[in-house]
């Protein structure tokens, strides 16, 4: 039987080293786009790190997630290694999916990432499945689906969210609502203000809490995690959030469809630099210490990073292996 | 005593597919099956019939009508260790789960390098010939044939409906089985027995000197008629049931060529873009030098399926189609 997870002084660091390591990462991967070392396009999750880090706090390798565009916040947070990761980001036959799948299809299902998606709304099925799958192999299991506002208009979700429901199935809904579909406003893309206002159309709840504060994330999730695995259904969990950089790549400021005033203004609810304050505050994490868990996380990037330069790009004669089982 | 039960005896084509559902379902116990009213109501087909009493609810389910939700729940339950039968009542409804059967279903696996395995089979009904109009009647097996990662069969008597559908459940991929509504009352031999109708395999089903039609689906039943026909023109037709489009047995179409020298696609799917269209390039490939005449095409016009029987009738291709099409191919007269 699974047992829910408190928030002791542990899990409050554990989820800091996981903010750190996105951050770290997402910085890292987009300097090497920049320096054309990463093909393609990289969807960064710079600025949502509290959303990946308070709900994965729940969950183990056995709990499945889908994920988005915008995945390697979700599966560094679900125990994803740097280097398979960085390897993948840069084509190499040493990543997670032997360069064929890249940042947009990310994924490991030993840890039960079922990918990255290219597809906005691809998710929420695939979520659906797996909490369909949970339940009948009589598993306590649960799927989150990461979907964002923009998503929240596709009619998979309307199908997936009202199927959970119908059989109650084991999954949570994780909306990060970061304000923009791509490069429109919420305002621009739908009528309302509150994506949760839409759970109680499928018959679940629909929770709001702010997706800049881990904690408040990791509180919200505790209780739908709960809920999906005693049985209860799903919930619809909708947190509040803003991503720093453009919807692709690093450029953040200067943007035609968003004000810089209004980037400082969530800049100043960073997720990090809000649940560092609390943790000196409280005495939890000591100056010394945080600046350790940065350093170390440095040193794991620069060590996978090597890794992901130094390993052998694909053979080409593998371009049809792998379509078959 | 297996021989005895391996005896053939008579079926219908929609009691093969009910048949080999339960054998299915026997066999394998992290199967399930899901659709639109498949459980309580049977099917609109009737296919399912006394299944879910047999098996219970929680294994055959209804769903909502929500095709992408029945592809998407077939993902994910099959990513994760399930095997699912999903159940798309008319191929025409695949448009409504395209991202789910084309981006997600026949990518995943190579998306993720290999490391996801998904044993989907995914039952659907082709075919016009019931008046039931445009988005009824519909064969769009080229659409799906030209996604990797998918297996597309088709199932033209009710033996090998039953042995596609065992075979599609026992892969480990995903395995579109196309049926073919016209042909649900079509009595045949069907073993009693659980058999696999290997995937990837045609089937010769009328053997022949000089002639080769390659043809799948009720098509089948219109190539053998028009094989007869041809006959007392002297025309000695092989007739090949594909049942597999993809993988294609190339092979076996390419052997039967070599002795014949003259071949026929022949699809009740729009010609233009068809199938066929494949299969005859990869002839013309592979046996250039072999052929007498260019390879013909038989396949419906480039129009919707029309709903008044007089059009339909006129639209749907059948054996005349094929004789006339033979006819004029080889210049034969009369």
């Amino acid at each position: 039987m699974f047992v829910t997870v408190e928030l002791t002084n542990d899990v409050l660091k554990d989820m800091h080293r996981c903010m750190v390591q996105i951050r770290r990462f997402e910085e890292t991967a987009g300097k090497l786009m920049e320096d054309g070392k990463i093909p393609g396009a990289l969807h960064l999750y710079v600025g949502e790190e509290a959303i990946a880090s308070g709900v994965m706090a729940h969950l183990s390798k056995e709990d499945q997630i889908t994920s988005t565009h915008r995945g390697h916040g979700h599966l560094i947070a679900k125990g994803g290694e740097f280097d398979r990761m960085f390897a993948e980001l840069f084509g190499k036959a040493t990543g997670y999916c032997k360069g064929k799948g890249g940042s947009m299809h990310i994924s490991n299902m030993d840890l039960g990432m079922l990918g990255a998606n290219g597809i906005v709304g691809g998710g929420p099925p695939i979520a659906t499945g797996a909490a369909f799958s949970n339940k009948f192999r009589k598993t306590d299991n649960v799927a989150c689906c990461f979907f964002g506002d923009g998503a929240s208009n596709e009619g998979s979700l309307h199908e997936a969210a009202n199927m959970a429901a119908l059989f109650k199935l084991p999954v949570v809904f994780v909306c990060e609502n970061n304000g923009f579909g791509e490069y429109t406003s919420q305002a621009n893309h739908q009528a309302i203000v509150d994506v949760a206002d839409r759970a109680q159309g499928y018959g679940m709840p629909g929770v709001i809490v702010d997706g800049m504060d881990a904690v408040a994330v990791f509180e919200g999730a505790r209780e739908a995690i709960a809920r999906a695995r005693a049985g209860d259904g799903p919930t619809l969990l909708e947190c509040k959030t803003y991503r720093f950089y453009d919807h692709v790549g690093v450029r953040g400021m200067g943007l035609s469809y968003r004000s810089d005033e209004e980037v400082e203004f969530w800049k100043k609810r960073d997720p990090i630099d809000q649940f560092e304050a609390k943790l000196r505050e409280q005495n939890i994490m000591a100056e010394a210490e945080i600046q350790a868990v940065y350093e170390q996380v440095a040193a794991e990037i620069e060590a996978a990073v090597q890794f992901a330069e130094e390993s052998p790009m694909p053979d080409p004669s593998t371009i049809t292996e792998d379509v078959y089982a | 005593m297996a021989d005895q039960n391996n005896k053939p005896r008579q079926l219908t084509y929609v009691m093969a597919i009910n048949e080999a559902i339960r054998t299915v379902m026997q066999e394998q116990p992290n199967a399930f099956a899901a659709g639109e009213d498949i459980g309580g109501a049977g099917g609109v087909y009737g296919y399912y019939n006394g299944i879910q009493e047999q098996f219970g609810t929680d294994r055959v389910y209804d769903t909502p009508i929500s095709e992408k939700g029945i592809v998407g729940l077939g993902v994910g339950a099959a990513a994760t260790g399930c095997r699912p039968i999903l159940d798309l009542m008319f191929i025409d409804f695949m448009g409504e789960c395209m991202d789910e059967v084309a981006n997600q279903l026949a990518k995943m696996r190579y998306m993720f390098g290999g490391s996801a395995t998904l044993p989907v089979t995914l039952l659907t009904m082709a075919g016009a010939g019931a008046s039931l109009a445009a988005q009824h009647s519909q064969s769009l097996e080229a659409w799906l044939c030209h996604l990797p990662g998918l297996k597309v069969v088709m199932a033209a008597t009710p033996a090998d409906a039953k042995g596609l559908i065992i075979a599609a459940a026992r892969d480990d991929n995903p395995v579109i089985v196309i049926m073919m509504k016209t042909l649900l009352a079509l009595n045949g031999e069907v073993p009693e027995d659980s058999y696999a109708t290997p995937i990837g395999k045609a089937n010769i089903v009328r053997p022949g000197e000089n002639y080769t039609i390659v043809t799948w689906g009720r098509m089948v039943h219109e190539a053998i008629t028009a094989a007869e026909q041809l006959a007392r023109s002297g025309l000695d037709a092989e007739v090949i049931d594909a049942r597999s489009l993809q993988p294609f047995d190339t092979e076996t179409v390419i052997a039967s060529v070599r002795k014949t020298h003259r071949a026929m696609v022949a699809h009740e799917a729009v010609r233009y873009g068809g199938l066929g269209g494949e299969v005859a390039a990869q002839i013309q490939e592979l046996a250039f030098d072999d052929l007498d005449a260019p390879v013909a095409r038989v396949g419906a016009p480039f129009a919707p399926v029309p709903f008044s029987p007089v059009l339909e009738s006129a639209y749907v291709p059948n054996a005349e189609t094929i004789v006339a099409e033979v006819r004029s191919q080889l210049r034969i007269e009369g």
